[in-house]
């Protein structure tokens, strides 16, 4: 094999100008600082992805993933918004020249340009030179490109309040229990039980949720008084007669929630 | 121990010239960040695939509690959300690096584009990066229905409505993204979530094989 000065490549590619097999080039013929890729580099790579690693896990553990209220088509006030990577192409429908009679253009034509000359930019921009300096016009056509993604992004956002959007869709268990204050028991679970257990039943962080669970009347008197798991005794301080409300009370949410 | 393993596969199926293909071979000095620091932008090609591994591993967790189906998918997103150990952190990781990546593809094109990489011998590695950015997008698309919730359901409205507008092919189009030319309902999510887990990772897997091919034959391109 042609070792070494002397071998020509397409390009400065790996790939043989003179049409020989395909066997790499010899770790002689490198120029400069070479180094292995394994172990060596495959470090540093690695090293480099635990850092990476640690700063995307940050990002997902400071900022849990939204979730909103489920789907619900007959909403007809919500305002829909895309994900961030097609805000542009969203924003762009909205332009008076790239809707209504001219969607074709902002559907088809300017799209498919842009991303047309995307996938062909190595015919399009065939020059020799690889320096930002000696293709000016691809290189031109690029930087307007993102100017233009970038304008029309924020475009599409800028006016967007979303602590507002976040607030006003919040998820919500589907099992939305009807909790009646009518009820005759309702004052005694709204004095005793409510601080801890919440205003529909639903629990927080220092108690569980009372929906759903499988005691009787009398169990759940008992556990008012005496206290259950992390519940200490004698949280309950009415009388005999409102417990036994009480009580009514919560197996009658239960019933309705299990309807 | 380990070497008597490797010889005895060896001796059968010859992996050493494997070997050499994947792992033995030259990183030059002009790509090498600890010898010229501003040769971090060569990383980011690495780490939109580092996120693509986070996202198939997530996703493969995912699938795990999900459920493509209009009654539940939002109950089991919810049920993952605030009841199953540690979901949240996946969820999360999936939802992230679903952004991630399209930063990190952009600013990995950005990178070949401004360093003039895609010209001879390298274009055919161009287009097939172009189409694997485009898979990304369209993973993008389908997955941000799966959660089914208002915000979810709405944009894809909108956007299959754009698709709808496309001449001659645009209500054909909705019927296979969607499965009816009007309605958003049960059949666009199992569409989606089958375009979503299925058949764009399958294109994806193509694509990444066949960049990843090229780039070991041809060799990273040179200094500028």
């Amino acid at each position: 094999m042609h070792k070494g000065k002397g071998m020509k490549f397409v390009g400065d590619s790996r790939i043989s100008a003179e049409r020989k097999s395909q066997i790499p080039k010899d770790y002689s013929e490198y120029p400069g600082r070479t180094e292995a890729f394994w172990p060596n580099f495959l470090l540093k790579e690695w090293l480099v992805g635990a850092v990476f690693l640690v700063g995307f896990l940050t990002l997902t553990l400071i900022h849990p993933s939204p979730l909103e209220g489920m789907a619900d088509p007959t909403n007809a006030s919500y305002i829909p918004l895309p994900d961030w990577y097609f805000l542009f192409l969203y924003e762009l429908l909205k332009y008076q020249f790239a809707s209504g009679d001219y969607i074709l253009l902002g559907l088809l034509v300017l799209p498919g340009l842009a991303f047309g000359a995307l996938l062909l930019a190595p015919f399009l921009d065939n020059g020799p030179g690889r320096r930002p300096k000696q293709r000016p016009v691809a290189v031109g056509m690029m930087i307007l490109a993102l100017v233009s993604v970038i304008f029309l992004t924020w475009q599409s956002v800028h006016v967007v309040d979303w602590e507002a959007r976040g607030e006003a869709n919040k998820p919500v268990p589907e099992s939305e229990v009807a909790v009646d204050t009518e009820h005759e028991g309702y004052a005694a679970y709204e004095a005793n039980c409510m601080t801890c257990h919440g205003a529909e039943l639903e629990g927080g962080s220092a108690a569980p949720t009372l929906v759903g669970i499988e005691y009787t009347a009398e169990e759940i008197q008992t556990i008012a008084k005496e206290g259950t798991g992390n519940m200490p005794a004698g949280l309950f301080t009415g009388s005999d007669e409102e417990l036994e409300q009480l009580a009514d009370f919560i197996i009658s949410v239960n019933e309705s929630a299990a309807e | 121990m380990l070497q008597k393993v490797y010889d005895w596969i060896d001796e059968r199926i010859d992996i050493t010239p494997i070997w050499r293909d994947i792992a033995d071979h030259e990183v030059p000095e002009h790509v090498n960040p600890a010898h010229h620091f501003s040769a971090f932008v060569y990383c980011f090609g690495g780490l939109t695939f580092f996120v693509t591994v986070i996202q198939i591993l997530s996703g493969m967790f995912l699938t795990m509690y999900y459920v493509p189906d209009i009654e539940n998918a939002w109950k089991s997103v919810y049920y993952l959300q605030t009841e199953v150990a540690h979901a949240q952190i996946v969820r999360g990781m999936h939802h992230w690096g679903a952004s991630v990546v399209i930063v990190m593809l952009l600013l990995h094109t950005l990178r070949v584009f401004f360093q003039g990489a895609y010209k001879k011998p390298r274009e055919l590695n161009w287009i097939v990066g172009v189409l694997i950015f485009f898979v990304m997008l369209g993973l993008g698309f389908t997955g941000y229905l799966l959660p089914w919730d208002n915000k979810a359901y709405f944009a894809t409205q909108v956007g299959l409505e754009i698709a709808g507008q496309v001449p001659f092919i645009g209500e054909q189009l909705r019927i296979l993204l969607a499965g009816d030319a009007t309605i958003v309902g049960a059949q666009t999510l199992t569409r989606f979530f089958a375009i979503h887990v299925f058949f764009l990772p399958a294109a994806l897997f193509g694509l990444l094989a066949v960049h990843f091919i090229l780039i070991r034959r041809q060799g990273i391109s040179g200094p500028l």
